[in-house]
């Protein structure tokens, strides 16, 4: 009962906190909606994909890139917590241990479906329509939203492991680029080298925006989703194993 | 019931190559303020941690009313309140905010929150901030809503790791004001410090430490009896008078340190040695002109005990 009440506490602040430091709604909110109005209209009018229109072709994309960077904000969240002393403090008070990692992932779960929405928004005054209807649409966010709680896991080990925020960013941002852009979240996979091709499509980042593109798109999407679902699964049980080793080893 | 409410003994950390602590044992007795003094990284707020449950010991066992801090370090989190080293409060989030959050964690019963925040509030003296982020919060006020944040679950025992570094001396005051009417209603404290100022105002029992193990424990004027040197400062008129006064002390056996017209005794006898000094000086030399008496610091004690200079 307490674990779930720390839990809900922390998540709180840890929301309450992202809504009042500026350089974070930013990066969580604004920077999103650029990407979305920049490839749309400034990159969008020299790629094309053929049979369908760039924008419902380059949103699932860009869902996959925005939770993918936004997830430092976990790293970069915690590292700061963690040389504050706030988590000194947490790990002294008679709260859930369990609390101090679940509040942080949970608020940045929120976070996500806050941003996923806005972006959402944001492509459809730009003319994304999601052919195949709102349920498809509303079945990809949520493979999106699974990708990022699961890929959250992994910036809580992270954050746990660097010494200050600026180098959980160093260490990821590289990472993050390799996977985003070998992807096929803006341009179709076919377009590249064959062995960029073969790094490009067996990653996670890749499943994810296969499996929304065959949602939103149509066509045979089982197969996609199963394999996007099977990643984050993977993800998640690895890293939040990893994430509360690394968490209960910090005391010792 | 033990009268002992903190127990250590033989506790042992290392951090890689360091050894931060080296088997250091301590007690400290209901209702009293034990100060742990040392230079930086002599293993003070090592100790802190392991008594409060943040790090675990490599070896040795510690208890705090009576519940080991490893085995029960969840009952032992309930009695205890810790403020560390670093203001451990978010600056975006109000004083208020602060304080009902760690009240909440701290499982104060939900319905008495928000009054035993306001309570401490008012108790030091935040109330006028509460309702601003803690961003724009001065150094002393970040340091006294953090010690606030540890006294929320009303805990008989406290561990605060070098409460007032970096305050001004009126913030400085008035926590060991706030420290001293805590202790008068029972608390038990367990505080770090490099003030040995501080050491002497608050605490009952100190305990030295250096390089991780323990290098000197007594009440701090045990401490300055066995271990500071009394100093005298006699003042002359002229400098032959001094002059005269040096060698009729020599003669005596003191080793008087001479500058100008004034001349220094260090009295390893206490202050009561004084009237010697100055009989040593009756008939042979005109009187001083002034004399001063400057009772032996726990700097002093301190430095010799550290071999900043020997005793």
């Amino acid at each position: 009962m307490t674990a779930l009440t720390d839990t809900a506490d922390v998540t709180w602040r840890n929301l309450l906190t992202q809504l009042r430091t500026p350089q974070a709604l930013v990066f969580a909110a604004v920077q999103p909606v650029i990407f979305v109005l920049l490839f749309r209209y400034a990159f969008g009018g020299a790629i094309h994909v053929p049979g369908v229109n760039y924008v419902d072709f380059l949103m699932p994309g860009i869902f996959a890139q925005t939770v993918a960077f936004g997830a430092i904000g976990t790293a970069v969240g915690l590292s700061t917590d963690l040389r504050s002393g706030i988590l000194i403090r947490f790990r002294t008070l008679p709260m859930a241990r369990v609390a101090v990692l679940g509040g942080r992932t949970l608020a940045d779960l929120a976070r996500n479906l806050l941003v996923v929405a806005l972006m959402a928004g944001v492509g459809f005054a730009a003319g994304f329509r999601s052919p195949h209807g709102a349920a498809a649409l509303l079945g990809a966010l949520g493979l999106v939203v699974m990708f990022a709680f699961a890929v959250s896991w992994v910036f809580v080990c992270l954050g746990l492991r660097v010494s200050d925020p600026e180098a959980a960013q160093a260490a990821a941002v590289p990472v993050l680029f390799l996977l985003v852009f070998t992807s096929s979240a803006f341009v179709p996979s076919g377009a590249m080298p064959g062995w960029l091709q073969a790094i490009g499509t067996h990653q996670p980042v890749d499943a994810l925006v296969v499996a929304e593109r065959a949602l939103i798109l149509g066509g045979p999407a089982a197969h996609d989703v199963l394999v996007s679902l099977a990643w984050s699964a993977g993800i998640l049980m690895v890293f939040a194993a990893l994430a509360v080793r690394l968490y209960v080893r910090m005391s010792r | 019931m033990n009268d002992l409410v903190i127990e250590a003994e033989g506790l042992r950390k290392t951090f890689g190559q360091v050894t931060a602590l080296d088997g250091l044992s301590l007690r400290v007795p209901r209702g009293t303020v034990l100060g742990l003094l040392g230079p930086n990284g002599s293993g003070k707020t090592t100790t802190v941690s392991i008594l409060s449950t943040a790090l675990a010991p490599d070896a040795g066992r510690a208890t705090v009313l009576g519940y080991d801090v490893v085995r029960d370090a969840a009952r032992v989190r309930a009695t205890i309140g810790f403020a560390g080293q670093f203001a451990a409060v978010d600056p975006n989030l109000t004083g208020r905010e602060n304080l009902r959050l760690i009240a909440r964690l701290s499982h104060v019963n939900r319905p008495l929150v928000r009054a035993r925040a306001d309570e401490l509030l008012e108790a030091f003296g935040l109330t006028a901030a509460a309702g601003r982020l803690v961003r724009t919060y001065s150094g002393g006020m970040r340091r006294r809503l953090d010690v606030a944040a540890a006294l929320l679950h009303n805990p008989p025992v406290l561990f605060l790791d070098e409460p007032t570094t970096g305050l001004d001396p009126e913030s400085r005051l008035g926590l060991w004001e706030s420290i001293r009417s805590l202790v008068r209603s029972g608390t038990t404290v367990l505080l770090t410090t490099q003030y040995l100022e501080e050491a002497d105002v608050l605490a009952d029992e100190v305990v030295v430490i250096s390089e991780g193990h323990l290098v000197g424990t007594g009440t701090p004027g045990e401490l300055k009896a066995r271990f500071g040197s009394v100093l005298f400062d006699l003042g002359f008129g002229t400098r032959s008078d001094a002059d005269l006064a040096t060698k009729a002390l020599t003669a005596a056996g003191y080793r008087p340190e001479r500058s100008g017209t004034s001349i220094r005794i260090r009295s390893a006898d206490g202050s009561a040695a004084i009237a010697r000094v100055l009989r040593s000086l009756d008939g042979l030399v005109p009187d001083p002109t002034s004399v001063a008496v400057r009772e032996p610091t726990l700097d002093d004690v301190f430095l010799s005990l550290t071999g900043g200079q020997l005793s």
